[in-house]
């Protein structure tokens, strides 16, 4: 790989509406870009990408080619040169699962307890459910347990005596 | 005894339907030993299927031993298997020696009932679950053709989509 191929962040966010990823990504692919890891998903009815993108050129000539089509479908871009590389995967062993009444600090006491348990997200996925009246918070997290499954399920402890559902499984990858 | 060299996919080989056993010989009992080390020179290979090296016969070995603390065979030479019997469903995290640098969440049957011969050619049948069935249920896929990569589940549905009955 040619040192001037530099990879860097696409971040893009707006409205939902069909065919936005195909938008996109004919125009980074005329333009000369690779692709990289992505994730991309619907939020509140808004789209956003993230995307690793390889370009040869500089910041600038990739908001030439990424502008356009932004500003056609009314995306917001954020575009930064990272240091970064694909094939740099870290598997997770524990994934946790949270869900409760929703209520303002859920997130942040859950991840707050995890992470002092030696969790490292690599994964993290949640949503409102329920009602207008009665929402509820589901989350799903696949991540590292940098000090052992055990310590986490201990965690985990301090959040159910809250009223938070929360349940644990090590991730156990079969290769075959 | 020799390490055979893993295809890795795009090889079209690896979405071959490979073809029964007939003659259980020599030479089949030496392929069996140079599968066998193939799959535990691999980083934490489990199982292997002989289309991955391109073999395109229906022999499959699993060897789950390596895990503490779940129900399981031990060493398992699998020729002509067949799934009699699924049940349950489950999802787990999957690896493949000819998928490398990737995992996902595939969905499985949690219990089989599997028929297989052995080496020499004898037919027995196994009750397996867990671990040790995702296992078998993966090589055996290889027999036909599948990958996992075949099976992947998205990662924000987890299980099952909740069907809408008008």
């Amino acid at each position: 790989m040619a040192d001037n191929n530099h990879w860097y962040m696409l971040s893009l966010i707006g409205k939902d509406r069909p065919g936005i990823v195909a938008h996109v990504t004919s125009a980074l692919f005329e333009g000369g870009a690779n692709l990289g890891e992505a994730s991309m998903m619907r939020l509140g009815g808004n789209f956003s990408m993230m995307l690793m993108v390889q370009f040869t050129g500089n910041l600038h000539g990739l908001h030439e080619i990424i502008d356009g089509v932004a500003e056609s479908l009314s995306l917001h871009v954020h575009l930064d040169r990272i240091d970064g590389q694909l094939h740099d995967h870290r598997q997770p062993d524990v994934r946790i699962r949270v869900y409760g009444a929703d209520r303002a600090g859920i997130v942040a006491k859950v991840t707050g307890v995890l992470a002092e348990a030696g969790l490292h997200i690599l994964d993290l996925e949640s949503d409102v459910a329920g009602t207008q009246t009665e929402p509820v918070y589901i989350m799903t997290i696949e991540g590292h347990a940098g000090e052992g499954v055990a310590a986490l399920e201990s965690a985990l402890e301090i959040v159910k005596q809250e009223g938070i559902d929360a349940s644990l499984e090590a991730i156990d990858i079969m290769v075959g | 005894m020799a390490v055979l060299e893993i295809l890795k996919y795009p090889d079209p080989r690896l979405k071959e339907i490979a073809l029964e056993v007939e003659v259980f010989d020599a030479a089949l009992q030496s392929f069996i030993a140079d599968l066998e080390q193939t799959m535990r020179a691999g980083p934490g290979g489990v199982g292997i299927a002989a289309p991955q090296v391109g073999r395109l016969q229906r022999i499959v070995i699993v060897d789950v031993s390596s895990k503490p603390k779940i129900k399981q065979h031990g060493r398992l030479v699998l020729i002509n298997p067949e799934i009699l019997e699924w049940e349950g469903m489950a999802k787990g995290r999957e690896g493949c020696m000819s998928v490398p640098d990737f995992t996902g969440n595939v969905i499985r049957a949690k219990t089989i009932k599997l028929r297989a011969q052995d080496e020499q050619g004898e037919f027995h049948d196994y009750d397996m679950e867990g671990f040790e069935a995702r296992a078998v249920q993966h090589e055996i896929d290889h027999l036909d053709g599948l990958l996992f990569l075949d099976r992947l589940v998205s990662r924000r549905n987890d299980l099952f989509a909740r069907k809408v009955y008008k």
